[in-house]
């Protein structure tokens, strides 16, 4: 294993609790109810959320609420090795939590028997993409005109070198020692995803948390932003 | 006016009031006192009530709306209507403008057939019930149909009409705009003219001005 600290600096010169550029556009498809687009380091991401619209087949209809529905998919030319394109076990898994970390914050009982459609493609991946997805997802959802609680972000935090880091890249998730991407509700601080790949004690994972927090509150910030402008720009026109 | 107004943008979970001495209108919600905005819009304050008016989104169907429906399948005694909302809606025969008898419906309107309705009621289940006894009601036999965003409803027609009348006064055309984001044409001539002023009302909906930059568009085109 190469150094992957060095100096305090990490290998790509961020420091430990800093997190890659990261660029954010809402509203970029036409047909899509909502949409979003985002670049975070090497990862770049489209969300497009359709709905609420009517649920079929009707046996998977709920009535007294709206069924999120996320889709998170790779694009077979999203990583080095082609990836086999269609679902494969990770990505039903990461469409799965998506769907419940988004569904906590919408106001689903609005919506009896309907379905909410979020679908996530990820057209280039270098880590982190799930929380990448999520932070284009919660962009455009907002941007669908989805009554929600709040605006959810998501950040990874991790172990490299036996130190806690915010936000991995594709060499820190590789070869350091854990990852633990979360997604939270920024107003209060709910945590509405957390996973863990890796070991960290008690201490180290406290400190990871509290840094994957400060880290999503910070994306936060640049999705207001994102959204912000497009609706300023249509408005000075 | 709605035109010259300081216009706020909220989004979702930003405070827009206290819940002590004001009221939760729509789009809104109360947490620990406290009022906060549940949808990306404008903020409007009108009276006590906070309300937000969406820039994006589905179109909600309420009651005594009037829509533009496409009948989607033909029942024995009353038809299933597509009125572009997250459910569909229901006419049946007592609530058309004819006799229907039993297993008649196709005698009067067919799958793919248009109709202008008015919304009668919705359930909390969200089952809505259609009604062709109003005054704008009625079957769509000849003109245009287009979409628009839902959202962009208000704009098209302007303060008491005034967009809409601007539109029809230049074109000729008769223009019916469903509150569903489906507008309803009859022109003799002028139809591309009046398409393209609504798509440029629906795409440069939220500036200022809008009205007049309208009449000068359909002034300059029209000769």
């Amino acid at each position: 294993m190469g150094e992957l600290i060095k100096d305090g600096l990490r290998i790509d010169g961020r420091k430990p609790d800093e997190l890659r550029p990261i660029k954010i556009e809402a509203g970029v498809l036409y047909r899509a109810d909502g949409s979003a687009y985002v670049e975070w380091g090497g990862n770049k991401v489209l969300a497009a959320v359709y709905g609420p619209r009517e649920l079929l087949p009707k046996h998977m209809q709920d009535p007294t609420k709206a069924v999120v529905n996320a889709r998170y998919n790779m694009a077979s030319f999203s990583v080095e090795d082609r990836k086999r394109p269609g679902p494969d076990r990770r990505s039903i898994e990461i469409s799965k939590v998506t769907s419940e970390a988004l569904e906590s914050v919408i106001f689903t009982e609005l919506f009896p028997r309907a379905v909410i459609d979020i679908n996530i493609e990820i057209l280039d991946a270098e880590a982190g993409t799930r929380c990448a997805g999520i932070t284009a997802a919660a962009v455009a959802l907002a941007d669908a005109g989805i009554p929600m609680r709040d605006i959810p972000a998501a950040c990874a935090a991790g172990k490299v070198d036996g130190q806690v880091v915010l936000d991995l890249r594709k060499e820190e998730d590789q070869e350091g020692e854990a990852d633990l991407p979360i997604a939270i509700a920024p107003r209060t601080e709910e945590i509405l995803l957390l996973q863990m790949d890796g070991h960290l004690t008690y201490k180290e994972f406290e400190e990871a948390l509290e840094l994957a927090i400060k880290g999503s509150k910070y994306v936060s910030k640049l999705q207001k932003e994102a959204l912000r402008r497009k609706y300023k720009k249509v408005e000075e026109e | 006016m709605m035109e010259e107004k300081e216009r706020e943008i909220v989004l979702p979970g930003s405070v827009v009031g206290d819940a002590k001495g004001e009221k939760a209108g729509r789009g809104t919600f109360i947490e620990d006192g406290k009022i906060y905005a549940a949808r990306l819009g404008i903020l409007d304050r009108r009276g006590d009530y906070i309300n937000i008016i969406p820039l994006s989104g589905v179109y909600e169907p309420s009651v005594g709306d009037s829509v533009i429906g496409v009948i989607q399948e033909a029942m024995k005694n009353m038809w299933v209507i597509d009125i572009n909302a997250p459910y569909p809606a229901i006419l049946t025969g007592e609530e058309s403008p004819w006799r229907v008898g039993y297993g008649e419906t196709e005698k009067f309107l067919k799958t793919g057939d248009v109709i202008v309705a008015s919304i009668l009621r919705i359930d909390e289940a969200r089952n809505i019930d259609l009604t062709m006894k109003c005054k704008p009601c009625r079957k769509v036999d000849e003109g245009i149909i287009i979409e628009i965003q839902p959202s962009k409803v208000p704009r098209v027609i302007g303060k008491g009409g005034s967009m809409l009348s601007v539109i029809k006064k230049y074109t000729g055309c008769w223009i019916f705009v469903g509150q569903n984001g489906r507008i309803w044409l009859k022109c003799e001539k002028n139809a591309s003219l009046a398409i393209k002023a609504i798509r440029k009302i629906e795409a440069e909906a939220h500036t200022v001005g809008l009205t007049q930059r309208i009449e000068k568009m359909l002034r300059d085109e029209n000769g």
